[in-house]
């Protein structure tokens, strides 16, 4: 019940961050707001909408009904560390250059549960992408460009390229 | 941006530590597992709980377990999506299989668990609301106020049940194990979900815990999950039904159909289920089953589809599963 | 023959395509500055009533409540048409649907903010609120404006082209049709946001998710009494707009007010529900169509089509929606003779604005159904009808609208041959349907928001002498990928390369002004204005290099960072290097650009609406199976063709299409605005669960076309694409459900319980039954082109002078 901050160590992208928060905050507000990794978005903050995903140990998970205190010794990964515009990971590279991201609010989520998906599937057929993306609202794309995107990763990944 | 009220948090260990918090804590303590269910309610100020318990530590709580006897025992923090995809489960038990497949989304199913699914809070149109918004109803007899808006004449409250594997669990003949503070109990899915109240979801006392689901044996069932709403993902069914078929020869010696989603409990149709037993499965006894399975169920205007749409549909998806089935 | 383009109609990739897929982007409520407070709204929870009281003593006494701000702080009206000027940053006396904000709490965090927003005590007597716009045109009481054509009414149009009556009652059959068009909301995945700081020299900088910064920067001063040039607006990259965040909007003003009531910067994100309250989507329509048929000319003779808008407690748009609801029924399809009667009521619900297609989606629904049934009365198959009487290029319609290139054959052409139309059509097994529709829209309005004869749009480019080129344009980029039309556009001209050029855009202190992304209008606009700005700089490079090259400027070319001479590419220079020249010679290089649309035919009274540069056109085919006894529609497949004259980027164009068919497939089958009339009024599914907005599961393969025959208005020959694809979407789901089954839903969505409930009628046919009297008196009657008419309503001047003449009588009778 208390206001006090608790003060934990949380692995995101890799690094271990000492960061302090208060007990009810969800990842989402500790990554946005504590920690001020902005690249996490959110669309309603109630699991509706599939923005603010997120990997938790490897697997998707949404961010806003995640306590950061639940994230304690869990390797986080967010759309900073999946690459930067100088080195950009296949799929950032292709959803830029599909259009696959148009105004790009839902990318950073789509970009996490894709991500997710070729790790256990590299090679996904369209089905596969339809069922598993169906948890991220995007009311741009039409999803089209961005299930080419990601086919064209996965491609670019298979080749190392 | 919608945020949790502030509460106190603990992971105990065990499923007994857990049943003592609770027992000591009362009704203002709530348990987590998946909080995809929780958490939007509290955020939403459906429930405030001082304290939120946390099964994620308690490691007896986890596990998938197929017996010699056929049996299947699931501890009830284990993901849905590790129920999903187990091989075993999608081929002995299809409508369990379909039923937690057609569950939210795949992001939500690694985060929801099995034993959240089955106590999933009652859900409805004037409660799922943001607290400003039921402000302007004043507020619903679920949730501080006097009157189910629902069905403002009754005194009871209409939220409905929502859950997908209810049903099926309730066809399966599941039993549900609980650890309270003085001790475990067993009880079938059926007794569990025997409530009238939308207020009093499921007969579980404050102080317990549900720590194992066994579904026994399904050997020489067959079964099915349907599903009706909007959206092929995301959505909680506005009409589930579960059907299970045991034959012999040609006819059928045990035939168990349970609704969801249209009241406050699941509907067992036992009238349809009689018009099966002794019969053949064909058009004329499954369209007959159909018309009898339309009597209990009471759709209301608090979901989702118009209210006579989804009774009119009960009878359809009745006869689509059985048809299924034969 | 298309001139060949270095950059233009290529699949380049995005100037901010990196950014977005890296997380960099910022948007609005990415931002945050030291010592920020976080503001929260109290809105109404009745639908309707005068407030009597606000107890704020209970939120101030808040720990960590900076400043509460309630109506009475902030009296002045604004609005984004000059002529409804009618709401308020928090509501002073009254509240008009539940959700209007009444007063405004900052606090040092979001929790705090939103305990004091709850704690803050609204005394109201209530009055009795209207729902239904039908009630509301026919009582005058209640009023909820002292504004407006009477009574309930915010606007009601009729005029008359041609001889409409004439023409119904020659016709050999007239098609009478009633149908009705849901509300729905835009539901962009981002929340509204704004940040207001205020600077040390009094200044204020704000940064808001706007696609209308300039827009937002009137309606600010305004209400704040700051003159424009002390506040700054910048418009973030939007997570999304179709139309939502088109509107100045309360949070914005109230965040500016608390940023300068508390000397800090403040921020406000709109929860979800509180964008259902926002709203200003899709009005609720019930319309009637009423059309003739000539049997031998297989023609249409006329048509009479009435509109009945629903537009919410204010405002918006309005009025320029209830003449669209009746300008664009005349651009697709001949229609010699053509009536129009609208009206737009007031209701106690969020307000109705401008949503993709604004205004002309319910109308062409209504249209293409009827065309349909056209079609089958006349024995033709729905493609034939349509592909013989197409409005012809180079026209102008009955209403005074003047057509350019016109690619709907084209556009048919290609939907019927790649769909198999021919061989399917009506020959699918019951339960399967093919359906088709097309449509027109506006590549940008003719007329700008407030009236004024300054350009709608200004591009400014500064050249530096390393050869980087940066284009300054207030456009703001939503997601279509405006940043990267500017940049397409000056780098074709200069010859260098897209990331030579860095936008710089929706700034009010930086750029110069373009009225904002809304009615499809940035390409052709800016675009216009920016080859106008990058010509004349290469002008004044050639002017420079021609020296010393020793060439005459003509025969210079620019390209690959290079300028050179076209008869003896061997005497060049680099760019950067002809930069340098040119400001030898000339000083600093800027140059400017401009653009306003010509002047249009159309002179009668609501001419205004309807005129544009030039039409973008579409077509669908839609392939999909009915479930005849759940009355569910699965969409198997979507042919889209769309006129766009020339695409600036392809994967642009091509996700402007795609995205505007999903919006389409979700208006078609399933989103909708409704309110619980009995509990007050309140939005019955403010979330994004129960507002059901297409998943990846709803979303079917679509093949897309673009046909490129350049327009003489467009730059480069472009035309709109982001909005126009939709419109075909929701008739040809119809228009399928009819094949497929045999029945009509004169309705949208298109749900499973009215595929039932026509299937279960008699005249096989669900929706309205019945259409209201709107009382109208006559209509203004305009004669058409072809009736040899000026543009102008008959008699227009005479009847001016004697309404004044008859004002001037009145005032004397009373006076005496
Ligand atoms: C957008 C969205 C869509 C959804 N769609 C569906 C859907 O289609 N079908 C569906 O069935 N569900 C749906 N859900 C609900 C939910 O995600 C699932 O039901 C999920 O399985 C709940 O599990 P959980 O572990 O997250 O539950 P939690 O939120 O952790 O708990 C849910 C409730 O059960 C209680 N509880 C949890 N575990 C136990 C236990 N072991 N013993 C006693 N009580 C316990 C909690 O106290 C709480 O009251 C949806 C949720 C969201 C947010
Ligand atoms: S913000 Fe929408 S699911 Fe988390
Ligand atoms: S790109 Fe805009 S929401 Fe997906």
């Amino acid at each position: 019940m208390t206001k006090r901050k608790i003060q934990m160590m949380l692995s995101v992208n890799g690094e271990d961050h000492d960061v302090s928060f208060l007990p009810h905050r969800t990842l989402l507000e500790v990554l946005r707001e504590d920690m001020q990794l902005t690249g996490t978005k959110h669309g309603c903050e109630l699991g509706e909408c599939g923005t603010c995903t997120v990997l938790v140990d490897g697997e998707p998970a949404l961010s806003c009904l995640v306590l950061g205190l639940e994230c304690a010794g869990k390797d986080i990964q967010t759309v900073e560390g999946l690459g930067t515009a100088g080195g950009p990971h296949p799929l950032q590279k292709r959803f830029a250059e599909l259009n696959a991201a148009q105004c790009g609010y839902c990318t950073p989520g789509i970009l996490m549960a894709a991500q997710s998906i070729l790790t256990k599937d590299p090679t996904p057929d369209r089905e596969t992408l339809r069922e598993e993306l169906a948890g991220n609202l995007c009311r741009c794309t039409g999803y089209l460009r961005i299930y080419e995107a990601i086919e064209m990763a996965a491609e670019d990944m298979q080749h190392g390229s | 941006m919608m945020r949790l009220p502030t509460f106190s948090y603990c992971a105990p260990d065990t499923a007994e530590e857990i049943a003592h918090i609770l027992a000591e804590e009362g009704p203002a303590a709530q348990i987590v597992a998946g909080g995809t269910d929780l958490y939007p309610n509290m955020k939403r100020r459906q429930v405030e709980p001082k304290t939120v318990v946390s099964l994620a530590r308690a490691r007896a709580l986890r596990g998938i377990e197929w017996r010699d006897d056929g049996s299947l025992r699931l501890g009830t923090s284990e993901p849905l999506r590790a129920l999903e995809r187990d091989p075993r489960l999608q081929s002995t038990l299809p409508a369990l299989h379909q039923s937690v497949l057609s569950i939210s989304t795949p992001v939500l199913r690694n985060m929801g668990t099995i034993g959240g699914n089955l106590c999933l809070d009652t859900r409805c149109q004037y409660l799922n609301q943001n607290f400003e918004w039921r402000r302007t109803i004043n507020h619903c007899l679920k949730c501080s106020g006097d009157t189910c808006w629902t069905a403002p004449g009754s005194p009871k409250c209409w939220a409905v049940n929502s859950s997908d594997s209810v049903p099926v669990m309730i066809a399966m003949g599941a039993k549900l194990l609980l650890q309270g503070a003085a001790g475990r109990r067993e009880v079938t899915a059926a007794e569990f979900f025997d409530v009238t109240d939308g207020r009093e979801w499921i007969r579980r006392q404050p102080d317990e815990v549900m720590t194992d689901i066994v579904i026994p044996s399904q050997e020489g069932t067959r079964s099915v999950y349907l599903k009706l709403r909007r959206r092929d993902a995301y959505d909680f069914p506005v009409l589930g039904v579960a059907a299970r078929i045991t034959m012999d020869g040609d006819l059928v010696s045990d035939a168990r159909i349970v609704l969801n989603a249209v009241g406050p409990a699941p509907v067992r149709c036992t009238e349809a289920e009689q018009a099966l037993i002794g019969y053949r499965l064909n058009a004329e006894t499954i369209g007959e089953a159909g018309n009898l399975s339309r009597r209990g169920a009471k759709p209301l205007d608090n979901t989702d589809y118009m209210p006579n749409y989804r009774k009119k549909m009960v009878p359809v998806f009745v006869r689509r599963a059985l048809a299924a089935l034969a | 023959m298309a001139p060949k383009y270095r950059i233009i109609g290529k699949a380049n990739t995005k100037v901010d395509g990196l950014a977005k897929s890296t997380g960099a982007t910022k948007f609005a409520d990415d931002l945050s500055l030291p010592r920020m407070l976080y503001c929260k709204l109290h809105r109404a929870h009745v639908p309707y009533a005068v407030i009597k009281n606000i107890d704020t003593s209970a939120a101030e006494a808040m720990d960590g409540v900076v400043a509460v701000l309630v109506g009475s702080e902030l009296p002045t009206q604004f609005g984004i048409l000059p002529v409804s000027q009618d709401e308020h940053a928090l509501c002073p006396d009254k509240v008009r649907f539940v959700g209007d904000p009444v007063a405004a709490v900052a606090a040092l965090d979001e929790d705090t903010a939103f305990a004091a927003a709850q704690a803050i005590r609204v005394e109201y007597e209530p009055l009795p609120p209207v729902f239904d716009p039908a009630e509301a045109i026919q009582n005058e009481v209640p009023q909820l404006h002292d504004y407006g054509d009477d009574g309930n009414v915010h606007k009601r149009v009729a005029m008359e082209f041609g001889d409409v009556a004439g023409a119904l009652e020659d016709a050999d059959e007239v098609l009478e049709d009633v149908v009705f068009y849901q509300g729905n909301t835009h539901l962009p995945m981002e929340q509204h946001a704004t940040l207001a700081m205020p600077e040390a020299d009094g200044r204020l900088t704000i940064w808001s998710s706007t696609q209308t910064p300039h827009y937002l920067h009137k309606a600010v001063s305004k209400v704040l009494g700051l003159p424009p040039s002390r506040i700054r607006i910048i418009a973030c990259p939007n997570g999304g707009g179709f139309g939502g965040k088109s509107d100045p909007f309360n949070h914005e003003i109230v965040v500016a007010a608390l940023a300068v009531k508390t000397q800090r910067p403040c921020k406000i994100t709109l929860t979800r529900e509180e964008v259902f309250y926002c709203h200003r989507g899709r009005h609720p329509v019930l319309m009637r169509s009423r059309m003739g048929l000539d049997k031998k000319k297989k023609a249409i003779t006329g048509i009479h089509f009435e509109s009945l808008l629903d537009g919410g407690a204010y405002g918006s748009y309005g009025v320029a929606s209830t003449y669209y609801t009746g300008a664009l029924q005349t651009v697709t399809y001949k229609v010699p003779n053509y009536r129009f009667d609208g009206v737009r009521t007031f209701t106690n619900k969020p307000p109705c604005g401008p949503k993709r297609g604004h205004g002309t989606v319910q109308p062409r629904f209504a249209l293409e159904i009827q065309v349909d049934r056209a079609a089958h009365a006349l024995g033709m198959d729905p493609a034939d009808f349509r592909l013989q009487n197409l409005q012809p290029p180079e026209s102008v319609t009955a209403n005074w609208l003047r057509i350019r290139t016109m690619g709907l054959k084209a556009c048919i052409d290609k939907v019927v041959e790649a769909s198999g139309w021919r061989e399917r059509y009506g020959k699918l097994e019951r339960g399967h349907g093919l359906g088709l529709a097309c449509s027109s829209y506006i590549t940008g309005a003719g007329l700008p928001i407030y009236w004024n004869r300054m350009p709608h749009s200004g591009v400014q480019l500064k050249l530096d002498r390393g050869g980087g080129v940066t284009a300054f344009c207030g456009a703001t980029d939503i997601g279509q990928g405006s940043d990267t039309v500017l940049a397409s556009c000056v780098a074709e001209i200069l010859g260098v390369d897209l990331l030579d050029v860095r936008v710089c855009v929706a700034d009010t202190d930086l750029t110069p002004v373009d009225l904002g992304s809304y009615s499809s209008r940035v390409t052709l606009m800016m675009g216009n204005a920016a080859i106008q700005a990058a010509e004349r700089a290469r002008d004044l490079l050639a002017k420079a290099c021609a020296e010393k090259l020793e060439v005459p400027p003509a025969r210079l070319a620019f390209a690959d960072n290079r300028v050179f001479d076209t008869q003896d590419p061997d005497k060049s220079m680099e760019f950067a290097q002809a930069v340098v020249f040119a400001e030898a010679k000339f000083g600093t290089i800027g140059t400017v650009g401009s653009y306003s649309p010509p002047k249009m035919p159309g002179r009668y009274r609501g001419a205004g609406v309807g005129p544009t540069p030039t039409y973008s056109y579409s077509a669908s085919v839609i392939e999909l199976h009915c479930d005849e006894e759940t009355g569910i529609i699965d969409i198997d497949k979507i042919w889209i063709a769309h006129d766009i004259g020339q695409a600036i980027n392809y994967h642009l164009a091509m996700g402007q299409v795609e995205g505007s068919v999903y919006m389409g497939v979700g208006e078609a089958l399933m989103e909708e605005m409704v309110y619980r009339d009995r509990r007050n009024g309140a939005h019955k599914i403010p979330s994004l669960l129960e507002y059901k907005s297409p998943t990846t599961m709803e979303m079917p393969p679509v093949d897309t076309f673009l046909i490129e025959e350049p327009d003489p208005e467009g730059p480069f020959g472009a035309k709109e694409v982001g909005q126009g694809p939709l419109l075909p979407i929701m008739p040809a789901v119809a228009n399928g459900v009819f094949d497929a089954l045999g029945v009509r839903v004169n309705r949208c969505p298109i749900t499973p319980e009215f595929v039932l409930a026509a299937l279960e009628s008699k005249d096989k046919r669900s929706g309205p039954k019945s259409y209201p009297d709107l009382r109208i008196e006559a209509p203004a009657r305009i004669l058409t082109p072809a009736e040899g008419g000026d543009g102008y309503e008959i008699d227009q001047k005479r009847k001016t002078k004697q309404l004044a003449r008859e004002q001037r009588t009145d005032e004397q009778k009373t006076t005496r």
